[in-house]
């Protein structure tokens, strides 16, 4: 188990239902914090469960758009925003990290998978949004 | 005890058992997902016939679109329904031995499961105030059996409690009454609930407490005939002359407390929770499929809808074959349900209001992660007595559930592996299939040690990788609803949604019919007042 995790049990699972509705912003509901540090770790243990290992997003009834080679990314801002906020099915991320885990993560997907942006987002950058 | 010295201490029981008993925090938080109410089920649909070649057009054979689809063609719609995957029951799923799934990113599962074996990825409960499904189970003669929610000889589990050893769910909950109901008894005696009750009710209170938790006749939670009759005995009682019972040693307050397990025992308390619950014979997955057969030709399946126009003639969708993604084909109607999980609506284009626009691109889904685990024999119930009913711990598979049919069978049996929502299930979705079903194992044998030697193969479902849902369900928020709720159930123009998601019952099925009678219902009232 996760360092400093106590107990967080599951009323959530108890309260919730069938297919249910845990992940309120309810803390209980949530699981032990995102641990991980540093950008690759947050793309690795979060990201790349709906963008895909080699950010190049999937396609079903619905698709994840890629990461790699997608011009929107020039935008350090807008990817910050999208990752905090969410939007179209992308979940809001702004309440599961760290201003720190946020940055990085914003600055390894503009610097990797064929992404060569330079300009990098700051913690404090995140804080501002919040 | 004084009285000033055990106020904060009695308060935070109380607050405690709150929390245990479904109170305080529960109820907010059930009512901010919109559980505190029942189903609003109040009988079968009556739909007046309409003008003939009244046209619909349904998208999604869930099971919100296709109670939509039988009510609207028993009431004389013409109606006809797209839908995406080749079989009908969307999230009314059922994985059974021989199925293939293949999920976002390719992995594709084979399920090993034995013949009579199976797991729902989605739903698998249906409590018994849900009148909503319910009724259509009955109508389609689907044959239900209990589901157990609570066991009482399951157990619940944490790694930071008697060194990580699982408790008997029986136990913890008789002791943590017990003591609850001692340190109440004692406050009363000692007259500190003056205030809050009164002379001639203290007598009844201490009645109440005493047959609440156990307590012997001074009202004192230990070591007896009477609370080993709650908790189990050390030796239970037996037959000709070496019967003699052994009672067994409640935990220690302080333990119990800290141990902190007293907050897994607060799942059968819940609205949603409370017996009786059932489940269809054979899996879930049985109604949709009967929802299927029922509309037979009226539903076409491997549709993937690529766009969603509407006029004042009508609505025109477009379509392609999902397995090729090639095929472009349109189909009209006059009016249009539309029950596409939102994550995947929100890509489709579409000309609707910007109300509605803004609360479809509002909506993401939810994470969730199942994980279904066959084991060569079933040694809960063979080692651990347990049939049916959950185990909860504080590992991140959150439970283990026990299948619930075939019990004492000689064969194998298949386990809910795990069970997760949040920040767990993200990171299952990050992970293949085969590392999620570790995972799972390696959570699981810390209760179950049989795990390393009886497992024979899973199958791991991670909702943010279905293809044809992009989450489990609508991921409501207080503030969500507020801005967006009524936004996305209007009728905007000639189209209509319909889903769990547009409910107030999110990932209940009820949800999805409550949801769908509702649509139907404002557009029918529409179609008959244009």
């Amino acid at each position: 188990m996760m360092p400093g995790h106590k107990v967080v049990f599951c009323i959530a699972l108890a309260v919730l239902p069938g297919f249910s509705a845990a992940a309120q912003e309810t803390p209980d509901f949530r699981g032990a914090p995102f641990s991980m540090q540093g950008g690759e770790a947050v793309y690795r243990g979060v990201c790349q469960g709906c963008h895909m290992a080699d950010a190049k997003g999937a396609t079903g009834a619905g698709a994840y758009p890629a990461l790699a080679g997608n011009s929107r990314l020039a935008s350090a801002g807008y990817v910050l925003s999208m990752v905090m906020n969410g939007h179209k099915g992308m979940p809001p991320f702004r309440g599961h990290f760290t201003n720190q885990q946020l940055s990085d993560v914003v600055n390894y997907v503009r610097s990797h998978f064929g992404n060569q942006y330079k300009d990098q987002v700051k913690p404090a950058d995140v804080q501002s949004l919040r | 005890m004084s009285t000033s010295g055990t106020t904060p201490s009695r308060r935070s029981l109380l607050s405690m058992i709150g929390v245990v008993a479904g109170s305080a925090a529960m109820y907010h938080a059930m009512t901010e997902l919109g559980y505190a109410e029942g189903s609003s089920f109040t009988g079968p649909i009556k739909l007046s016939p309409p003008p003939p070649d009244t046209t619909v057009l349904i998208l999604g054979a869930g099971v919100a679109g296709m109670v939509a689809a039988m009510e609207l063609r028993d009431a004389g719609y013409k109606v006809r329904v797209l839908e995406y995957n080749g079989r009908p029951g969307g999230r009314n799923w059922t994985l059974y031995g021989g199925d293939t799934y293949t999920e976002l990113g390719g992995a594709t599962q084979h399920v090993q499961f034995d013949p009579g074996q199976y797991i729902n990825p989605g739903p698998w409960r249906l409590p018994y105030h849900h009148r909503g499904i319910l009724h259509y189970a009955r109508r389609l003669g689907v044959a239900l059996e209990p589901f157990t929610q609570v066991n009482y000889n399951a157990y619940v589990h944490s790694t930071d409690a008697y060194g990580g050893k699982p408790q008997r769910y029986r136990q913890v909950q008789a002791d943590f009454h017990g003591h609850v109901a001692e340190l109440l008894a004692k406050s009363t005696r000692q007259n500190a609930l003056d205030q809050a009750v009164s002379k001639e009710d203290r007598e009844i209170l201490m009645l109440a407490l005493r047959d609440w938790g156990a307590l012997d006749a001074n009202y004192e939670y230990k070591k007896s005939i009477a609370s080993s009759m709650r908790r189990g005995f050390e030796v239970d009682p037996g037959g000709g002359i070496k019967s003699v019972p052994k009672p067994s040693e409640p935990a220690a307050l302080s333990t119990l407390l800290r141990s902190r397990l007293w907050s897994a025992i607060g799942s059968g308390h819940n609205y949603e929770m409370q017996s009786a619950i059932f489940q269809p014979k054979g899996g879930m997955g049985m109604i949709g499929r009967a929802m299927g057969k029922d509309l037979g030709p009226l539903i076409e399946y491997n549709c993937k809808v690529t766009g969603i126009h509407q006029d004042q003639a009508g609505v025109t969708i477009t379509y392609v074959d999902s397995r090729s993604g090639k095929d472009v084909r349109t189909a009209k109607a006059k009016w249009c349900i539309c029950t596409i999980p939102t994550p995947i609506l929100a890509q489709i284009p579409m000309n609707v209001g910007p109300k509605m626009k803004a609360a479809i691109d509002q909506l993401p889904y939810l994470a969730a992660l199942k994980v279904g685990l066959q084991f060569k024999r079933r040694f809960w119930e063979e080692d651990d007595d347990i049939y049916g009913g959950h185990s909860y711990t504080n590992l991140p598979n959150a439970l283990i559930g026990y299948p619930m049919w075939d019990y004492f069978s000689k064969g194998k049996g298949v386990l809910l592996g795990a069970y997760t929502f949040g920040r767990p299930a993200y990171i299952a979705a990050s992970k293949p299939p085969e590392e999620r079903i570790k995972d799972a194992l390696r959570h699981g044998s810390q209760i179950h040690p049989q795990y390393k030697s009886e497992f024979e193969n899973g199958v791991a479902v991670a909702w943010h990788r279905v293809p044809w849902t992009l989450g489990c369900q609508g991921a409501w928020t207080d503030a969500r609803r507020e801005a967006h709720y009524n936004n996305l159930c209007a009728l905007d123009g000639r189209i209509m949604l319909a889903s769990e998601h547009a409910s107030r019952l999110p990932g209940w099925q009820d949800g999805s019919v409550l949801s769908a009678l509702d649509a139907i219902g404002r557009l029918h009232a529409r179609v008959m007042n244009p």
